[in-house]
């Protein structure tokens, strides 16, 4: 019988039913015994950007009806500042848990108000009086650059870190054209719809439960634990369902330890659920670039020289945000052939709220700015944009690629993604139609855009390894505990074919856990787009070592050879091969205890590229862009479930539209966020956007027995500049070469009537 | 003050602060958690159910307000041997969610806009929708359940 292996097929997902019927169990859904009575946080933020808190007067909440306690920071004893996170950062820039001297951005940490219920909280810390005497707000790049304003003394410097040399003043020599183009990666706000949350209680055993919702328990432990001071085998992490994250949930949040310090101190169980506003100004930010492109070559259209200088707001506490240039410059040549390439970088605070990683992390920063290049070079030598790209691209290569600035791609076929994309979208029938548009004057114009993307994938700060453990039970059941964390990728389903394609146990039968750090203490979890490279590979791996192990316990039961036993699905076990004889998982289960755990480390990070087309109509008269088309090419090798990988397809398609178009987070010069609730900042809805289309290509990687790739944020990386460029191609015959994201009317309006008053001065 | 409310068919009363969300009561009063809170600004739709039979978000209605209304959450969809609405199906089907937050909601706005609407274009399904916010799927997956359970065509709610 011809074996039909479920690997590659739409499987719907295993997790839906309870999604849809009853509702996932997210953080503040929980319902736990030890949780009953739990006191409810609610954190006083701080209502200036940069100020020295002159009094914080709580007397005034603490006898508000049902407060418990009212913390600031004279009551952390023995808890010292949050620390740089890495050893590259300036050493001096410290984050207090509440701050009590001064405030460095709106929506700091000042006073933690506990009451028996929500609703308390909310009026009691309404009651808290903070005085703060302002100080300047440090909100442009370059002002923090210059260090008018130096937000940490004790730094002596607003720079964070460095990385790279300057630029040498004869890079560009012997270029025929060079053209600089100055661009903006704006600071988004990933906005996953579960905002942060948070509930811990100590057990008499002296060890604390945290339930909090992130992208990996494991490291939410150890980071809880480091900066507490704690003993990481006191903290056991769950987590519970999570509503998104989007590489702003990575690891912990200093209020989820906060809320850990709490629960001790007053002996009591604590919960924390922030609200919307509170999020969009206590949760990182992504993003936050400025760069600066230069780009040099001939005029037939050969790019020999390109050079990305960039500016990094770390925003006030440097977290993740800081280091993430280092991954911008390691992939600024993307998918060309460019003789000389060169990058830096500079991190920088702000008086704005702390920048980490958000779908992409630093490789979106850098497929925007030479696909940014690629246009305006086009432009400027009067080339085909598609056409500068094609001439420049690396030829197909099936061996390592080294790309000289520090990336080593697996495989990649660029030519064959822009042929499949410009022929499945009918590039030449656009352009058609955008030239009979131009040529009749129409106030609505097309504008078309395509970008080509490579990004790294599976470059976690964990490593490329990752843990998994397959055990079969003596009812016939499997359960696969893995160290990746899903937050709605769906690895559920996927990490049960994966067992269920070797073990021949059906998807039914076969339970994944994650996210206990008791069950599972390591493990790298759902981030870098790694997961089933590295832990559905560990999972394969794991199925494949317990096959192993059944058919040698098999074997001595049966006392046959093991090489002749062979997995039988129907059977519900192992047969020797072509008899009826033969031993089930649940009576080999029953005889020992049958369970593998196994570490698949990949052999390095992977290269998953694409070509994204997008097709905008913008009305001139108001310079409104509507998007009408996304067509893409996304080769993430082979597709273990092609459902789940067009929906992140879908998702990071949406995501990348989003910032090309709507969303910027906002302050004001005082350090006012202008964009802190959720009618303010504008993330897409259905109307918005159109389907997608979606190609197909795969290329299989050959980093791991899967042949896959990272899917997770390839449709970012690809989307945003090919909107951003379709936008600006609407209006390049009335002599725009440049708008900055996102690409609002006001901006693209403004554009257009700047570009007629020079063609007027001109003229 | 005392408020009455028939929820899912059952018919209960409970003393809540004049000041409580109907979310909040549906939450913490009725433990009924699948509807959930996204905004603080009535922008999400995560909250999203149907008051006597039309879809309101529940974050911006008190509990008091409906009192004495029919209130059908997400969990209230499904028939009582467990067999799928329609809309939910498809919402599986298509992969019409990731996820899951703004699932409840979103499922019960789909069944809302299709009772007012039982045969929507594309277009008429991404205006529905528009009071909903999802950040996972594009949407796209979204409003093919939608078309689907249209086309199924035996949406009742």
């Amino acid at each position: 019988m011809h074996y039909m292996s479920i690997l590659g097929t739409r499987v719907v997902r295993t997790e839906d039913p309870k999604f849809l019927t009853t509702g996932g169990t997210y953080t503040d859904d929980l319902v736990d015994p030890a949780l009953v009575g739990a006191l409810h946080l609610t954190l006083v933020r701080s209502p200036a950007a940069h100020g020295r808190i002159v009094s914080v007067d709580t007397a005034d909440a603490l006898s508000a009806p049902g407060v418990v306690a009212v913390i600031t920071a004279a009551d952390l004893t023995g808890l010292a500042p949050i620390g740089p996170g890495l050893a590259m950062f300036n050493p001096g820039m410290l984050r207090p848990w509440l701050a009590s001297e001064v405030v460095r951005f709106v929506g700091e940490p000042i006073a933690a108000v506990l009451t028996e219920q929500r609703y308390q909280g909310e009026d009691a810390a309404e009651l808290v009086a903070v005085d703060i005497e302002s100080l300047p707000a440090v909100i442009s790049l370059s002002d923090a650059a210059s260090d008018a304003t130096v937000l940490f003394p004790a730094a002596g410097t607003n720079t964070v870190c460095t990385f790279g040399k300057p630029t040498p003043a004869d890079f560009f020599d012997g270029c025929e054209v060079v053209v600089t183009q100055d661009t903006v990666n704006q600071r988004v706000a990933p906005v996953p719809l579960e905002t942060r949350a948070a509930s811990a209680v100590w057990g008499a055993d002296g060890r604390v439960t945290l339930w909090c919702s992130n992208q990996g328990a494991q490291q939410a432990k150890a980071q809880v634990s480091d900066w507490l001071g704690i003993d990481a085998g006191t903290v056991h992490v769950k987590t519970p369902d999570v509503g998104g994250g989007f590489g702003a949930k990575i690891g912990a949040d200093p209020e989820f330890a906060l809320v850990v310090w709490l629960a001790r101190h007053t002996g009591r169980a604590v919960r924390w659920a922030e609200s919307r506003s509170e999020n969009l100004t206590g949760l990182v930010h992504g993003r936050g670039q400025q760069q600066r492109v230069t780009i040099g070559g001939r005029r037939d259209g050969t790019v020999t020289a390109y050079a990305l200088e960039i500016l990094q707001d770390a925003g006030a506490y440097p977290r993740a945000g800081a280091v993430l240039p280092t991954l911008t410059m390691m992939m600024a040549p993307g998918v060309y052939a460019i003789d000389a390439v060169h990058a830096s970088a500079r991190s920088v605070v702000t008086t704005t709220t702390s920048t980490a990683a958000y779908r992409g992390a630093g490789r979106p920063e850098a497929t925007a700015a030479i696909e940014r290049a690629m246009d305006v070079f086009a432009q400027e030598i009067g080339m085909d944009a598609v056409e500068v790209r094609r001439i420049n691209l690396l030829a197909p290569f099936a061996t390592p690629h080294a790309n000289g600035t520090g990336a080593t791609y697996d495989c990649g076929d660029y030519v064959g993604a822009l042929d499949t994309l410009l022929t499945g979208a009918g590039y030449a029938a656009l352009r058609s139609e955008q030239a009979a548009r131009r040529e009749r004057g129409d106030v609505r114009q097309l504008g078309i855009g395509v970008s080509l993307y490579v990004e790294i994938t599976g470059a976690a700060p964990s490593g490329t390894g990752e843990e998994a453990q397959v055990q079969v039970h003596p009812d016939g059941t499997a359960t696969v505990l893995t160290g990746t964390s899903p937050h709605g990728q769906g690895h559920g389903t996927a990490w049960a074919m994966l067992a269920s394609d070797r073990l021949g146990i059906s998807m039914d039968k076969i339970s994944v856990i994650h996210g206990d750090t008791d069950l599972i203490p390591d493990g790298g979890g759902t981030m870098a787009s790694r997961s089933l490279q590295q832990g559905g590979a560990a999972v394969h791996q794991a199925a494949g070592e317990l096959v192993e192990l059944a058919r040698k316990r098999a074997a001595e039961v049966l006392e046959a050879n093991p090489d002749d036993l062979v997995v039988d699905a129907a059977f519900g076990g192992l047969r020797v091969a072509g008899t009826d004889v033969g031993v089930t998982w649940a009576d080999l289960a029953a005889e020992e205890t049958l369970l593998v755990k196994t570490t698949f480390t990949a052999n390095a990070p992977t290269f998953p590229f694409g070509a994204h087309l997008a097709v905008v109509e913008v009305d001139t008269g108001t310079g409104k862009a509507v998007l009408q088309r996304v067509v893409t090419v996304d080769d993430a090798g082979r597709v273990l479930n092609p459902l789940l990988a067009e929906g992140q397809r879908h998702g990071g398609i949406a995501q990348g539209a989003a910032q090309a178009l709507f969303e910027e987070v906002l302050y004001d010069a005082d350090g006012n966020p202008l964009t802190s609730t959720l009618a303010d900042y504008p993330i897409p809805s259905a109307a918005e956007l159109p389907s997608f289309e979606l190609l197909d290509m795969a290329t299989e990687t050959p980093m791991n027995p899967l042949g896959a790739k990272g899917i997770g944020e390839s449709g970012t990386v690809g989307s945003t500049p090919a909107i951003q460029s379709a936008v600006i191609d609407a209006v390049a015959h009335l002599g725009v070469r440049h708008i900055d994201m996102p690409t609002t009317p006001e901006k693209v309006w403004l554009a257009i009537q700047a570009a007629a008053t020079r063609e007027g001065a001109n003229a | 003050m005392d408020v009455t409310m028939t929820v899912n068919g059952v018919e209960s009363t409970h003393e809540v602060e004049a000041r409580t969300l109907l979310v909040h009561h549906l939450r913490e009063n009725l433990e009924l958690r699948a509807a959930n809170v996204g905004c603080d600004t009535s922008s999400c739709g995560a909250c999203t159910v149907l008051l006597d039979g039309h879809a309101v978000k529940s974050c911006t209605v008190l509990a008091a307000q409906a009192h004495g209304c029919e209130v059908t959450t997400v969990e209230g969809l499904a028939d009582t041997d467990g067999t799928m609405h329609p809309v939910q199906a498809a919402f599986r089907a298509e992969h019409g969610l990731q996820c899951g937050f703004c699932t409840p909601g979103m499922v019960v706005a789909t069944v809302s806009l299709l009772q007012d609407n039982p045969s929507p274009t594309e277009r008429e399904v991404r205006e529905g929708l528009e009071g909903n916010l999802c950040r996972c799927t594009g949407y796209h997956n979204i409003v093919r359940a939608a078309l689907a359970a249209a086309e199924a065509g035996k949406v009742t709610a």
